[in-house]
């Protein structure tokens, strides 16, 4: 939709000749004034829009010094301490919108303070960058940041209007010089003009600064006024490099093709000569790239590209527009691994791979940008040769991101750390993208800055909860009203007990199981009542919903929600009452299900178990209290749904979870091991499974369009090839038409010699399975949960960690009419919006999950050396193989071919898959003994190496790592 | 393009109002002399013209004849050009029918009728313009053309919309806050007995909100029955002036 101002007048009222004044509840509005614009609607037709525009005599100024305006409290400050050589006087300073578009980093930098941000500027910026609006925001309600933002489009004597051949820039600048002026002569009028103090524009529009020059304002280029602060020095790292200065800094020598105006990428786009799509760097090849076009269904396609040429400046995730290369010119991709080393020229990629001509894929190149994905980057800084050098080149942590050239004089001092970099811009003359340091993490490799990137990296939001989001917590101390009571069940007599891992605080579940009179029992799931304290619609609603999850790293914990209620109101500990959501069911010995309801409730646990203790109580036969009957019906009856489950087509699949001891004054992993499953981690997780199907159904049946499910789709069968190969190298057969028959096929898989040989094989089947992902059940119509075999599943019982759980209580309680519903919930387009925020979550919480977890292994080994393993051989590839330690639920790859040695002869079979190196052939599955050690070479991506011991393969493999020097070597590696 | 922002932080809303604050309201009374009552209201840009027939005799069908009380009848029209794009049908579609049988609803429990059993009171309300709030600007012009007609009433019905916007009410909305997406209600109210004539809400509200939004709501009508009361005024004593004269 484009919007443009056409014309302000002001309305003489047809007919009313008499009065202008209005009649408001506060009288203080006098003109009134209407704005006429014309909207182009969705089907093309134009309308004329008439709105009203009020100017108001109460818009006040917002400064101390101020005794004019009758304004209850006030932002900016007298003393604005800040030192510039340029304005000697206290000032305030007036950004005009570019300036806060590209220099947002250096506002918010706490050296400026007391800063007027005009309505005008903010409005500007609302349209047009989401991101940096929500960062000016975010400053704005920084109390000690002293931003104040003038409403000067309604302020009577600050309002202007449009002339006619004015365009909307133009009008918008002049605004901004008006309110500008206004400023100065309120400052000078006000009784303090002895103050001195002075308003400051900050613009970098040479037309602007004439102007503003003109009329008698003190203006300034921002980079100027940077510059101008000597006792800041540092802040002109943060400043981003503007279009007038990039030539300083590259050759003149054009590099990429130009980029084409966007109405002639619409016009292209329309007529089909050119695709729009998502630019997806690879990782491993800096000259190759695809770009995903999405289509109707399984009409998306990907257009692969090639060169620096082709790739035209795009950087990973920008929205682009590619035009597709002649047939002839098609390639298929490359499997070079590729870094960008600097000095590489632009090789032409055709050279080799005219063999394969067979599996070419369309092939195009970018003629334009349709919208940038810039954030900042983590990465760390190539310190340039030239010691006087100010330009430098900054490597990215992530791969797909090109080196960024920015300008700094403290390289000395960021070399070694981890930095956050932002692109300014990529000039067609430039090799690499231009732009300014942001901030610094901390030391590359420490673990707090290691942390903090990984985070960065993963988009895992994890700053400290916002006072707007505390507010909504309920004020301690807390107890259960009268109030509270009215809706709920009272539960606190039963022997309610909860089952946790060791050290849990966020206790989201707890369990009772109760023989009634009638000789049937009665189970009860407790789930931690957390809608009843997050209420729609709020900020800390809000900030949950955005969140999605908390994310487990090793050893630290980032809340969805806060710690209040995470580790205290909503967890159900022990011998506190708490308030609860109760999935409570009627069942037989045989563990049929007779009766289902669900109530809200308030109970108070028992006992707060771990897993071992449970284990502990339902073993030793000399207990005999409430909380061990109530577990040993619980074991029993969830042995009998296990059991059901599997008969039904359940997949049982392995994956070997790592946990560290972390030392607990240091938190520095000292030793790891996978993690064990005991009787009683089935025994929760069973009722868990139960009680989230029972309440999907509810739910559906309830609200048909906007339930909000969880569904697992079956692998598309090739996912399976490498499952059945693996399994038909050792005879045995795997069936994979259904759920029931692949499980069945597991069940049978044995070999006698090989008793890891099931396990190995169910870590495999894991990797052929699909992503589980929530959805709104009025969107979609395959509901079926494959690796569970159920035809309806959702999350219900975990709502102080996932957000999705909280929803789904929401739409319980709605039924069960407990609570009260509101819009949102009840409109699927949003309910789906919020899913795919929801799975984007919990994938970059997995990702982040399983880098903390490599991370902790790298310091892990750090210390330790070099150790000798035994492992198993779990895929096989043309130049490497992929080991399995189980020891640490670790896998590594073995490399055959490095850069410093002639690689050994290689011979890899697709169909087995077997890699003969020499005259050796692996097999998956193989048993095979490596060295493990940390390669800290490139302190960016450090990473755990391996190297083959057994079988000897002369020329490949190392000798047994002796021990005994373990202490000089872990010194040597640090 | 982001949606609009309704209520800034600063408390300004897209217009410069503050949450609580009414459009201009300007009115005249008796503009047509034919009629028995006649009143034109402004409500920012919403613009409404009401007419009134009556107390007569009923007509057309003698078997809606009420034999304690009068029969209301209502009809509700928005003009051809009343909006940005051109409206087909001027009245008689499913929401001016809607709209009819609410005002109707409104002024039975306004008017007293019981003064006139078994006749007929008409009132013609016509959009002429259209910027939200259509109903309650409606309902306040022909509170005025009614009190125009000098057909007693217990009170003026005076109504407002009222939506709900980032936890605070907003008074009388106009058009582009209505399609903002803001669950609003339209409230028409004897301010004087605190009775609420009429309560409509179509979209989906919290019942934790309800309360604040209608008491909002009420305090609204209240700002609106004082600017008709004095329009009341104003019109008397132009006409007592004339008629010394
Ligand atoms: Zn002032």
């Amino acid at each position: 939709i484009t919007r443009w101002w056409r014309q302000i007048n002001t309305v003489g009222c047809c007919y009313f000749q008499g009065s202008r004044s209005c009649r408001l509840l506060t009288s203080t509005v006098i003109m009134l004034k209407s704005k006429t614009f014309v909207k182009k609607t969705r089907s093309g037709g134009v309308l004329k829009i008439v709105r009203e525009h009020y100017l108001r005599d109460d818009i006040w100024c917002g400064s101390e010094v101020c005794t004019e305006c009758k304004q209850e409290s006030t932002v900016l400050q007298r003393d604005t301490c800040i030192e510039s050589n340029l304005c000697a006087y206290p000032h305030y300073l007036i950004p005009d919108t570019n300036v806060v578009l590209h220099q947002i980093d250096v506002l918010e930098d706490p050296v400026i303070r007391n800063v007027i941000i005009l309505q005008t500027v903010l409005q500007e910026v609302r349209h047009r960058s989401a991101p940096v609006y929500k960062r000016i925001k975010d400053i704005i309600h920084e109390k000690e940041k002293h931003f104040y933002t003038f409403t000067n489009e309604h302020h009577r004597e600050t309002f202007i209007e449009r002339e006619p051949g004015e365009s909307a820039n133009d009008r918008n600048d002049r605004a901004i010089r008006v309110a500008a002026t206004w400023y100065t002569q309120h400052l000078k009028t006000s009784e303090s003009a002895a103050d001195g103090l002075k308003v400051v524009l900050l613009t970098n529009d040479q037309g602007n600064k004439q102007k503003a020059a003109e009329s008698g304002l003190l203006v300034f280029k921002c980079e100027e006024y940077i510059k101008s602060l000597i006792a800041n020095p540092e802040l002109v790292d943060r400043l981003a490099l503007t279009n007038d200065e990039k030539n300083e800094i590259t050759s003149s020598k054009v590099l990429f093709p130009e980029h084409l105006p966007l109405s002639r990428i619409q016009a292209g786009i329309k007529s089909g000569s050119f695709l729009q799509g998502t630019f997806r760097a690879s990782r491993d090849n800096y000259l190759e790239a695809t770009v995903f076009v999405p289509g109707e269904g399984e009409d998306s396609t990907e257009v692969l590209l090639q060169g620096l040429q082709n790739l035209n400046r795009a950087v990973h995730q920008d929205v682009v527009a590619v035009q597709l290369l002649p047939r002839d010119h098609w390639v298929a991709p490359s499997s070079v691994v590729l870094q960008d080393e600097g000095m590489a020229k632009d090789e032409n990629p055709e050279e080799e791979e005219e063999e394969k001509a067979v599996s070419v894929k369309p092939t195009g190149k970018v003629v334009g940008i349709i919208k940038r994905n810039w954030r900042p980057f983590c990465g760390m800084l190539n310190v340039s040769q030239i010691k006087e050098s100010t330009r430098h080149l900054f490597t990215p942590a992530d791969r797909r991101i090109p080196r960024i050239r920015i300008e700094t004089r403290q390289a000395s001092t960021l070399a070694g750390q981890r930095i956050m970099v932002a692109i300014d811009g990529w000039p067609k003359d430039s090799r690499y993208p231009n732009g300014h340091f942001v901030r610094s993490l901390g030391g590359a490799g420490e673990k707090d800055t290691e942390e903090e990137v990984l985070l960065l990296e993963h988009d895992v939001p994890h700053q400290a909860f916002s006072q707007a989001v505390l507010s909504f917590l309920p004020k301690m101390p807390w107890a259960i009203t009268p109030e509270d009571m009215k809706q709920r069940q009272d539960l606190r007599q039963l022997t309610v007990c909860s089952v946790d891992p060791p050290g849990c605080t966020d206790i989201d579940d707890a369990l009772h199981c109760r023989e009634l009179d009638n000789g049937n029992l009665e189970v009860g799931v407790h789930i931690a009542d957390v809608s009843h304290f997050i209420r729609p619609g709020n900020a800390l609603d809000k900030e949950a919903a955005n969140r999605g999850t908390t994310v487990y790293l090793c050893g630290k914990r980032i809340d969805m929600v806060p710690e209040l209620l995470s580790s205290n109101l909503c967890s159900l500990r022990s011998n506190v009452e708490r308030l609860a959501f109760s999935c409570i069911w009627e069942m037989n010995h045989e563990a049929e299900i007779l009766k289902t309801w669900f109530t809200k409730s308030i109970i108070n646990s028992k006992a707060s178990l771990t897993y071992a203790e449970a284990q502990m109580r339902i073993d030793d036969t000399t207990m005999n209290d409430d909380i061990t009957k109530s577990l040993r019906g619980l074991n029993k009856l969830a042995k009998i749904l296990k059991r059901r489950r599997i008969e039904n087509g359940a997949l049982t699949l392995s994956s070997l979870e790592v946990r560290f001891h972390i030392d607990s004054e240091t938190h520095d992993p000292i030793d790891l091991q996978t993690k064990e499953l005991m009787e009683t981690n089935s025994m929760v997780e069973e009722f868990m499974l139960l009680a989230n199907i029972s309440v999907a159904q509810k739910i559906y049946d309830e609200f048909s369009e906007c339930a909000l499910l969880r569904k697992h789709p079956a692998p598309p069968p090739s996912n399976y090839d490498i499952l059945i190969k693996a399994a038909k190298s050792k005879n045995v057969a795997i069936h994979t038409d259904s759920a029931k028959a692949l499980a069945d096929s597991l069940d049978m898989a044995t070999v006698d010699s090989f008793p890891y040989f099931n396990t190995l094989l169910r870590i495999l089947a894991t990797r052929c399975m699909m992503q589980a992902v929530y959805f709104c059940s009025g969107m979609d119509s395959d509901f079926h949960h494959y690796g569970l075999a159920s035809p309806i599943y959702t999350h219900f019982t975990s709502p102080i960690r996932r957000y999705s759980d909280i929803i789904v209580h929401r739409l319980l309680a709605v039924a069960i009419g407990a609570d009260s519903t509101y819009p949102d919930l009840m409109d699927k387009h949003k309910q789906s919006a919020l899913c795919n925020n929801l799975n984007y979550r919990h994938k970059m919480a997995q990702y982040a999950q399983r880098a903390s977890v490599a991370f902790h292994t790298q310091l892990f080994f750090k210390t330790r050396g070099v150790l000798n393993e035994e492992g198993f051989v779990l895929f096989v590839r043309k130049n490497a193989i992929i080991v399995l330690i189980p020891k640490f639920g670790m896998e590594g790859t073995v490399f055959f071919d490095s850069k410093d040695k002639t690689a050994p002869n290689l011979v890899f079979d697709e169909e087995g898959p077997t890699l003969t190196v020499e005259q050796h052939t692996f097999h998956i599955f193989d048993k095979v003994k490596v060295t493990i050690s940390l390669d800290a070479s490139n302190i960016q991506h450090q990473k755990i190496r391996m190297a083959l011991i057994d079988p000897v393969i002369s020329g490949v493999s190392v000798p047994a790592e002796d021990l005994e020097p373990q202490s000089k070597k872990s010194k040597l590696d640090r | 393009m982001a949606g609009l922002e309704l209520l800034s932080d600063q408390g300004y809303r897209l217009d410069g109002r503050k949450a609580t604050e009414l459009r201009k309201v300007q009115a005249r009374m008796g503009v047509f002399a034919q009629a028995d009552g006649s009143a034109y209201l402004e409500q920012g840009n919403t613009k409404a013209l009401a007419v009134v027939y009556g107390p007569h005799e009923m007509r057309g069908s003698r078997s809606r004849t009420l034999h304690d009380r009068a029969v209301i009848n209502c009809q509700y029209s928005m003009a051809t050009f009343s909006t940005a794009e051109r409206k087909r049908r001027p009245h008689g579609d499913r929401k001016s029918t809607e709209m009819s049988l609410h005002l109707k609803q409104t002024f039975e429990a306004a008017v007293m009728t019981q003064l006139y059993p078994r006749s007929q009171i008409d009132i013609y309300v016509k959009i002429l313009q259209s910027d939200g709030g259509n109903y309650s600007v409606c309902v306040n012009a022909a509170t005025l053309a009614v009190i125009d007609a000098g057909i007693p009433m217990r009170d003026y019905v005076c109504a407002c919309t009222v939506g709900f916007v980032d936890e605070t009410p907003l008074a009388d909305l106009c058009y582009a806050e209505e399609s903002g997406g803001v669950s609003s209600l339209a409230l028409a109210l004897l301010p004087r007995g605190g009775q609420i004539a009429l309560l409509q809400m179509d979209a989906r509200l919290h019942q934790d909100h309800l309360e604040t939004l209608i008491d909002a709501a009420m305090t609204a009508c209240k700002g609106v029955s004082k600017v008709l009361d004095e329009v009341v005024r104003q019109h008397l004593q132009e006409v007592s002036v004339l008629t010394r004269e």
